[in-house]
């Protein structure tokens, strides 16, 4: 799950990283008010920044800067309601305008190659690091932390030399084992600092100090551990996620629309791309990926095929379960009773095979649905589904 | 031989009184497969599977009472690591882990714990192994197995099973089919199965079956192009057809700028000298085109 700069900053600041303060505003005067409250203590300019879960924000025009709080009023009704690559912005960061010595890039990723978690780091920051990795990828130093023990202080310091933050050494080793304890903390699998800077502020004594400051931050949550943090739920955004989406969540279903007319219901992920890669073979275009998961029960079929039939351009559907945990006759009893519920008839092409598959063919055929033998003749059979189907609308 | 599951498998479940321990323990004992104990802490001293076997409240006693050597956990995903630990702890050598929804940070430990107790963990999130006609463990079905020599290696559950059917089907019988799973982090790679492969005299042939995202099939390619040479052997990767930047359920199975897309796939694994096909049901004509007699 990805959740937005604002309440990923509130996750560094629990694990104690230096966060530059900020607010939140989902209107003008909410962002007036809280501008304000920075000139008042002090900041000469202040940024807003929208709050969308899409990179390249700046760029988009979604990041600026204001001199009053007027301005910043203004520049706020700009940007709220701003379409930002297909996302509405509902909300707006503002914080005193850092005045930056150098940018950095910190972040810390669950590395699947080797199973660890890697620490990257690069004296290139505020860009985008897939762009350091493709033109110079020596300027990314990595690190993996140790599997039992975590980043170590050595590793840590190494890191920071090898970034040229000797002479911010001991904060610069306090946020990459700051990043390491908020993957942890909160089973992130990334936590990504950039940039990560040093900023010129002005200390309590009048005098001017260098600091370095986490100025942005992404963290992306493992949704296998979300059942375990009953508060991150709450960081979701709505927006992130379609209506459809959201209902096979909560279903416990892996639902992704796609833009065709062959709805998929399969079990298993790697099935289910194999199913939506040999439909498109066989001449037709999938409606979706629905995976519904291992011993899948009758409820959670039909809870799939409601949500598959919810897309209006949907005119075929393509059942392929291959039974190991999940049975058969489980998912035949649940297709015929989401049938006996459906609004309106779409031909359906089922195959089931595997775990008590002979079960289930006696339940498909009491019930005469379509059936195939094997995945290439189920995608065929469909295809031919859709066509017949399209034509005659 | 084949490998990590054969006759000498002596096998404890992990979970063996919950509803798919139960229903999975049964079928791999109807199998063949020798199930010696199973373990449900607070159930010690019952018995599972219609009094057949014993249950144990501990890994440690059902090793020292029934000499088990394998273990196969269908333990819920909030102690799952830890039955993988009590496993290796005890001195299991072989550790499948069924279990799918484990959060990826909490395997990091324990793949390095296993690894130093010299233990050989498959999984999670896998669907286990069979060695037809002597012993499956996990939830492969079984009848769609055929004693054979082609070795098959697959990172989905349900696709290894499309593939297995397909050689079946084709008269190509496996010495072992292996799913590996699809959680980011796991203990047997596509690269050790090649390597374990590779060192099994029952074994003239390979069967990989990849999917989008990460770089273990690349990983493994360019192994088996050096020392997989002279051995027939095919693959088909999954989602070709699949958006970028979507997360397609496996955890896994998620592409990003290029890297890891099917096509990169399809290209490091062709020039190790793989077939590549368009459906598994190709998979076992590519084999024979590629010089395989079995």
């Amino acid at each position: 799950m990805k959740i937005q700069e604002a309440d990923a900053k509130t996750l560094l600041l629990a694990q104690g990283m230096p966060v530059p303060d900020w607010e939140v505003a989902r209107t003008e005067d909410e962002a007036r008010t809280a501008a304000a409250r920075f000139f008042d203590g002090g900041a000469e300019r202040v940024v807003i920044k929208a709050q969308v879960l899409v990179g390249g924000r700046g760029k988009a025009g979604g990041v600026k800067l204001a001199a009053s709080p007027d301005e910043a009023a203004q520049v706020a009704d700009a940007i709220l309601g701003m379409d930002i690559k297909g996302m509405t912005v509902r909300k707006v960061l503002v914080g005193a305008a850092a005045e930056i010595v150098k940018e950095y890039y910190l972040s810390a990723v669950l590395d699947r190659a080797e199973g660890r978690i890697l620490l990257m780091g690069s004296a290139e920051g505020g860009v985008e690091i897939e762009q350091v990795a493709l033109v110079h990828p020596e300027a990314i130093i990595r690190r993996h932390a140790d599997p039992l023990l975590g980043l170590l202080d050595y590793q840590a310091r190494d890191l920071a030399f090898a970034m040229g933050l000797g002479g911010h050494l001991k904060a610069a080793v306090a946020i990459a084992k700051g990043l390491v304890a908020t993957m942890r903390a909160f089973d992130a699998d990334l936590v990504e600092i950039n940039p990560l800077a040093i900023v010129r502020e002005k200390g309590p004594d009048g005098r001017t100090v260098e600091r370095l400051v986490c100025l942005d931050a992404k963290v992306t949550l493992d949704d296998s551990a979300l059942a375990r943090h009953p508060g991150l739920e709450a960081l979701r955004d709505p927006d992130d996620e379609a209506p459809e989406d959201r209902e096979a969540r909560e279903a416990g279903l892996t639902f992704i629309k796609l833009d065709g007319t062959i709805g998929c219901m399969v079990n298993g992920a790697g099935l289910a791309m194999t199913t939506m890669d040999l439909v498109k073979r066989a001449g037709g275009e999938p409606a979706n990926f629905l995976d519904i998961g291992g011993g899948a029960r009758a409820d959670k079929v039909a809870a799939a095929m409601r949500i598959i039939l919810d897309d209006p351009k949907v005119n075929a559907i393509l059942v392929n379960i291959f039974g190991g945990i999940t049975r058969g006759d489980e998912v035949a009893r649940g297709l015929i009773e989401a049938r006996a519920q459906q609004t309106r008839d779409v031909p359906m092409i089922v195959r089931i095979v595997g775990t008590n598959a002979a079960e289930a063919a006696v339940l498909l055929e009491q019930a005469r649905f379509q059936t195939a033998a094997s995945l290439d003749e189920a995608a065929a059979k469909a295809v031919e589904a859709s066509r017949g189907t399209g034509a005659a609308a | 031989m084949s490998i990590l599951v054969g006759r000498e498998t002596r096998l404890v479940v992990q979970g063996i009184t919950g509803r798919e321990g139960e229903f999975h323990a049964r079928a791999m004992r109807e199998y063949g497969t020798q199930i010696v104990a199973g373990v449900t802490p607070g159930k010690g001293g019952q018995t599972a599977l219609d009094g057949a076997v014993p249950v144990y409240d501990t890994v440690e006693e059902a090793v020292r009472d029934s000499g088990a050597n394998t273990s196969c956990i269908f333990v819920p995903a909030a102690g799952a690591p830890d039955a993988v630990l009590e496993a290796a702890a005890a001195g299991i050598a072989t550790i499948f882990c069924i279990t799918e929804g484990i959060p990826a940070l909490d395997m990091i430990p324990v793949v390095e714990m296993v690894r130093a107790r010299g233990a050989r963990l498959i999984g999670p999130n896998c669907p286990g192994a069979t060695s037809p006609g002597r012993a499956k463990v996990g939830i492969i079905p079984g009848p769609i197995h055929r004693e054979g020599r082609v070795g098959v290696v697959s990172r989905s559950g349900t696709l290894t099973y499309e593939a297995v059917q397909a050689m079946t089907d084709a008269g190509l019988g496996q010495s072992t089919c292996l799913g590996i799973g699809g959680d980011p982090v796991i203990g047997t790679t596509f690269l050790d199965a090649l390597q374990l492969f590779a060192a099994d005299e029952e074994t003239d042939a390979i069967v990989l079956i990849g999917e989008i995202g990460g770089a273990a099939e690349e990983t493994a390619a360019e192994w088996a192009a050096a020392h997989l040479a002279d051995v027939p052997k095919v693959a088909f990767i999954a989602g070709r057809t699949a958006p970028e930047g979507k997360r397609m359920g496996h955890a896994g199975a998620i592409i990003s700028g290029g890297a890891g897309t099917a096509a990169s796939k399809v290209e490091a694994l062709e020039a190790a000298g793989f077939r590549v096909a368009g459906s598994p049901t190709e998979l076992p004509g590519l084999l024979r085109n590629a010089g395989y007699r079995g």
